[in-house]
């Protein structure tokens, strides 16, 4: 999502990115080296990039998991050990990701990585999680169609999140037109070819879809927004569902307001625009405009009210948002100490047994479950912006939804499913009963 | 205000009265009501408004209006309504009573999309008579986008006695969305309709046309409303002309006010600065600064934060210009490469400093109210934040020219970048000459940082994203011209806005790319060539 893939535009200077490396990792980690090698702590790797493009967002799930050991420590750690985190910085350099994950779990000996933001990422540290055997878990909604041995998807797939909002829309606001505007990557267009597949299934005609893609930071918005404003004025209801990445939201929101486009005559339904990302803007001529997420941190529960309170104490700053990531950390953290006290073990292999089956409440009041296919069931939120820059919910699901490693809206994935449980298999075909190659 | 509001709805009650006796019978009395409110559900919400609309209460107005400004408050507890006024008296909602203050508990009554458009409909019924011109009008806009047939009294009422040209045509408008849309209108009646709406001939005309052609309608307005739809379309096409050319007068400024720093110091002194950019954002961090204080110390000045923040943000930046060239750069000279690492090297730690001192997310930089919004030219829509930048880029432009052309330094900075050597026998001080260039450029990056503050993100990446397209600029136009810069800035904006709805944003900055690359192939000093000696230098 946020600036997801941005590097690869920019691959070719690797020199550059050697220098923000190096830039990075002086100052940002000089604070975490390799600590004292105690053997009755247990170590937690926390793969986030603290400098580059990237640091915008993965900051604060650095800092999530740090708070979650502090917490986890005071009540006295897992298996009569203290948790200890072992924080490096990627640098938001994708080769670097690799390289961070191989220290961490070789040298550092770490029992469990919570790790990475961009798909990108994922998909470089993947290859060391395989071959060195070890467990992370990946917080961030993404475009599914993958389930491994050695990730655990703590964020949204699309039906958890995209599907669920087109669906309210088409219901409540009775929505004929679609605008699906992205960013020119991988997670906006998997998630508009697979949202395209299932408007069309809905009776939705090819020429009442209207598909746009922008370059990262795209900043000059004047023309998209008049052609939105055009494909709206064809006497259909008309919604745009954005899947603009982090950093070009906050001008194509200036350009929606200024322009006039009020969310009453064409809203627009954001996947990437979150509590964080509208600290940015004046949300004002924004009101009404809608973001789908998981979690919000608007929702009063008990339990969320008490962690915004614990967050804050902890980070010592009482205006800090939270948002749906930290909330899949959260999750994540809980099942992961759930699985390992359940085998009072930390190898990996035990543990990632375990984890399938294994329950952890989220803050929204209901409980969340791991799957076979390593995907958890979450509720979904479809929030209304507000002119104080949080959401009001104006829809929730009626029950939890599990998510799906693989869409059942596409063509060649409709068949496939993962599961690590009995069949042993991410790419299970149903059909002809066959694991397609990414099996134990 | 509550006399004003009283009288109108005493003027109002009439009309009310005629569609009250219209509605259904068993309507509910106004006091079960405004009760709906305090369950927060947005259906009840919806069905309260519509019942309140057309109870003929004197309050009906204050409560809904409430609502749309998030001032109507509920109880859960004792289901009790309020409406906070806007002097911050509250009155119970059933019955006018003022209350003393409200329960703890009270929390202001939800909305969504679908209620706004309910709320802003009943409004527009409600405020038709009204006599405040601009709510008369926004009044009759609303009731053209709602086209409920139940205001169609109220509107025709309102029609007759309106005396302003303007609010009348916004009346004639109305009252002909609302025959098209009514299933018994006479097909006299619609086919006028048809030509009122064909007049205004814009997206809404054309949005109103299409909608009620897909529904059942006599042959003959069928007729006249495709006419209509094709008539809107040619103009609109046209007019789409207009608007592509002007996005891209506002690409082409914001395109030069980023290069326009660069020109200097890397056009004038050759300098391949890798850290403009981040000049920019320092300029830009000068911007949020300068609001923080404003907002916290002087609210009032808000409006002219921007006017205060450019003249510091050429301080700040054009001062660490300076530092940079000084302690930098001017042991690079005749280097382009090391320049260039350096350079580099200094646009990373200016990124991680700002990083480590403003945190790594977006800050928010306001528009001050001169700069929001938009207005409408023929049937296109400017921004009034794309047209001050224009105005504000070309407004730098001339002044950095004539800085050039009419003051001691400017002479001094052509002829050192012209002839160094003759320069310094002439007695000019060259380095501190290259100093003050290089702050000028620095500095002038910095103001640019004021303006796009005002379109894009300030975070710490925010040069990152225009330092290429300030190169792209720079090269095209010519080194070492400033014209050029102006001429090359302005043809890339058009060419790419025009280029964007046919090839879409990422082709078409492909393209562009592709362009300037055979144009350098065959012009490889730009368009603007210098000539001369100076070239060989």
């Amino acid at each position: 999502m946020l600036t997801r893939l941005t590097q690869e535009l920019t691959a070719p200077f690797s020199r550059r990115r050697w220098l923000a490396a190096a830039a990075g990792l002086a100052l940002g980690a000089a604070g975490f080296g390799p600590a004292m090698a105690a053997d009755d702590t247990i170590k937690i790797g926390v793969l986030h990039s603290l400098s580059g493009t990237m640091a915008i967002s993965e900051t604060t799930l650095k800092d999530t998991i740090l708070f979650l050991i502090d917490e986890q420590n005071k009540k006295g750690g897992v298996l009569g050990k203290k948790l200890e985190a072992v924080v490096v910085d990627p640098a938001s350099n994708w080769p670097l990701f690799a390289e961070k994950a191989r220290e961490l779990i070789t040298k550092n000996k770490v029992a469990v990585v919570f790790g990475c933001w961009t798909s990108v990422s994922r998909k470089s540290v993947l290859p060391v999680f395989k071959e060195l055997n070890s467990i992370l878990f990946y917080p961030v909604q993404y475009e599914g169609e993958e389930s491994e041995r050695n990730v655990f998807y703590t964020g949204a797939a699309p039906n958890q999140q995209a599907i669920p909002a087109v669906d309210y829309l088409m219901k409540d606001e009775k929505v004929k037109r679609w605008v699906l505007a992205g960013t020119d990557y991988v997670y906006p267009r998997t998630t508009n070819k697979i949202l395209e597949a299932y408007l069309k299934s809905k009776g939705v005609a090819q020429e009442d879809i209207m598909i746009n893609y922008t370059p990262f930071g795209h900043s000059d918005w004047q023309t998209i927004v008049a052609d939105i404003k055009k494909f709206g004025s064809a006497g259909k209801k008309t919604a745009v569902v954005s899947t603009i990445n982090g950093d070009a939201n906050v001008p194509f929101y200036k350009e929606l307001g200024n322009q006039g486009v009020k969310a009453k005559d064409i809203p627009v339904v954001a996947f990437s625009v979150g509590e964080e990302e509208l600290a940015g803007i004046d949300t004002k001529p924004l009101v009404g405009h809608l973001a789908a997420w998981n979690y919000f941190e608007s929702i009063k529960t008990p339990a969320n009210e008490k962690f915004i309170k614990e967050w804050q104490a902890y980070t010592k700053n009482p205006k800090r948002v939270t948002n749906d990531p930290m909330e899949a950390h959260v999750i994540g953290f809980n099942m992961w100490v759930k699985a390992v006290e359940k085998v009072k073990s930390t190898d990996p292999d035990k543990v990632i047994d375990a984890l399938p089956g294994t329950e952890a409440p989220n803050l929204t009041g209901g409980v969340s479950k791991m799957l076979p296919n390593h995907h958890i069931t979450k509720p979904v939120f479809i929030g209304e912006i507000k002119g104080d820059g949080q959401f009001s919910v104006v829809y929730k699901t009626k029950d939890l939804v599990p998510g799906d490693a693989w869409s059942k809206e596409l063509e060649g994935s409709k068949d496939l499913i993962g599961d690590w449980v009995g069949k042993k298999c991410g790419n299970f075909n149903v059909k002809t009963n066959k694991c397609l190659g990414s099996g134990t | 205000m509550p006399a004003i509001v009283l009288a109108i709805v005493r003027r109002l009650l009439l009309s009310i009265a005629l569609i009250a006796a219209a509605a259904p019978a068993f309507a509910a009395s106004f006091e079960e009501s405004v009760a709906k409110f305090a369950n927060d559900d947005f259906s009840d919400t919806d069905d309260a408004v519509s019942e309140i609309a057309v109870s003929g209460n004197p309050l009906a107005f204050q409560i809904i209006s409430a609502l749309q400004d998030e001032r109507l408050m509920f109880d859960a507890e004792t289901k009790k309504v309020y409406v906070k006024q806007a002097d911050g008296k509250i009155i119970d909602a059933a019955t006018g009573a003022v209350v003393d203050k409200l329960p703890d508990t009270a929390a202001a009554v939800s909305l969504n999309n679908r209620l706004r458009r309910t709320v802003d409909a009943a409004l527009g019924g409600l405020t038709l008579l009204s006599p405040d011109l601009s709510t008369r009008l926004s009044a009759a806009k609303s009731v053209f986008k709602s086209h409920d047939e139940a205001t169609l009294p109220t509107v025709e009422s309102a029609l007759a006695k309106e005396t302003n040209r303007g609010v009348k045509q916004a009346l004639t408008e109305a009252r002909a969305a609302i025959l098209l849309f009514k299933s018994d209108a006479s097909e006299v009646d619609k086919l006028e309709a048809v030509a009122t709406i064909r007049a205004r001939s814009d997206q809404e005309a054309l949005a109103l046309l299409t909608e009620i052609s897909s529904g059942d309608q006599p042959p003959s307005v069928a007729k006249a409303a495709a006419g209509a739809i094709a008539s809107i379309q040619s103009s609109l096409a046209i007019w789409s002309g207009v608007q592509n050319a002007w996005y891209g007068l506002s690409l082409g400024s914001v395109l030069l006010l980023a290069a326009i720093g660069l020109a200097i110091t890397f056009g004038v002194m050759g300098v391949i600065n890798m850290a403009h950019g981040e000049m920019v954002m320092l300029g830009a961090y000068t911007t949020f600064v300068v609001q923080e204080i404003i907002r916290t110390r002087y609210p009032a000045l808000f409006d002219y934060s921007l006017l205060i923040a450019a003249p510091l943000a050429f301080l700040v930046a054009g001062a660490i210009g300076v530092v940079i060239e000084r302690t930098i750069i001017r042991f690079l000279y005749g280097r382009p490469l090391e320049t260039l690492l350096a350079t580099w090297g200094l646009s990373l730690i200016l990124q991680q400093a700002v990083r480590s001192a403003f945190g790594p997310t977006n800050r928010e930089v306001g528009n001050p109210s001169w700069m929001s919004g938009a207005f409408e030219l023929g049937q296109i829509t400017i921004t009034y934040n794309r047209l001050w930048i224009l105005c504000f880029t070309m407004a730098v432009f001339a002044i950095l020219l004539a800085m050039l052309r009419y003051t001691a330094l400017g002479l001094e900075m052509r002829a050192v970048t012209q002839n160094r050597r003759m320069a310094a026998s002439m007695g000019i001080a060259t380095s501190r000459v290259d100093a003050l260039t290089f702050g000028l450029g620095s500095g002038i990056a910095g103001i640019a940082g004021v303006a796009l503050s005002q379109i894009d993100n300030v975070s710490p990446n925010l040069g990152q994203s225009y330092i290429i397209d300030s190169f792209m600029v720079v090269v095209f136009g010519g080194v070492g011209n400033l014209w050029g810069t102006l001429v090359g800035a302005f043809t890339l904006g058009i060419a790419n806005k025009f280029l964007e709805p046919v090839a879409g944003a990422v082709l078409g900055k492909i393209a562009i790319l592709v362009l300037i690359i055979l144009f350098i192939q065959k012009r490889p000093r730009g368009l603007f060539a210098l000539k001369g000696r100076a070239v060989e230098a």
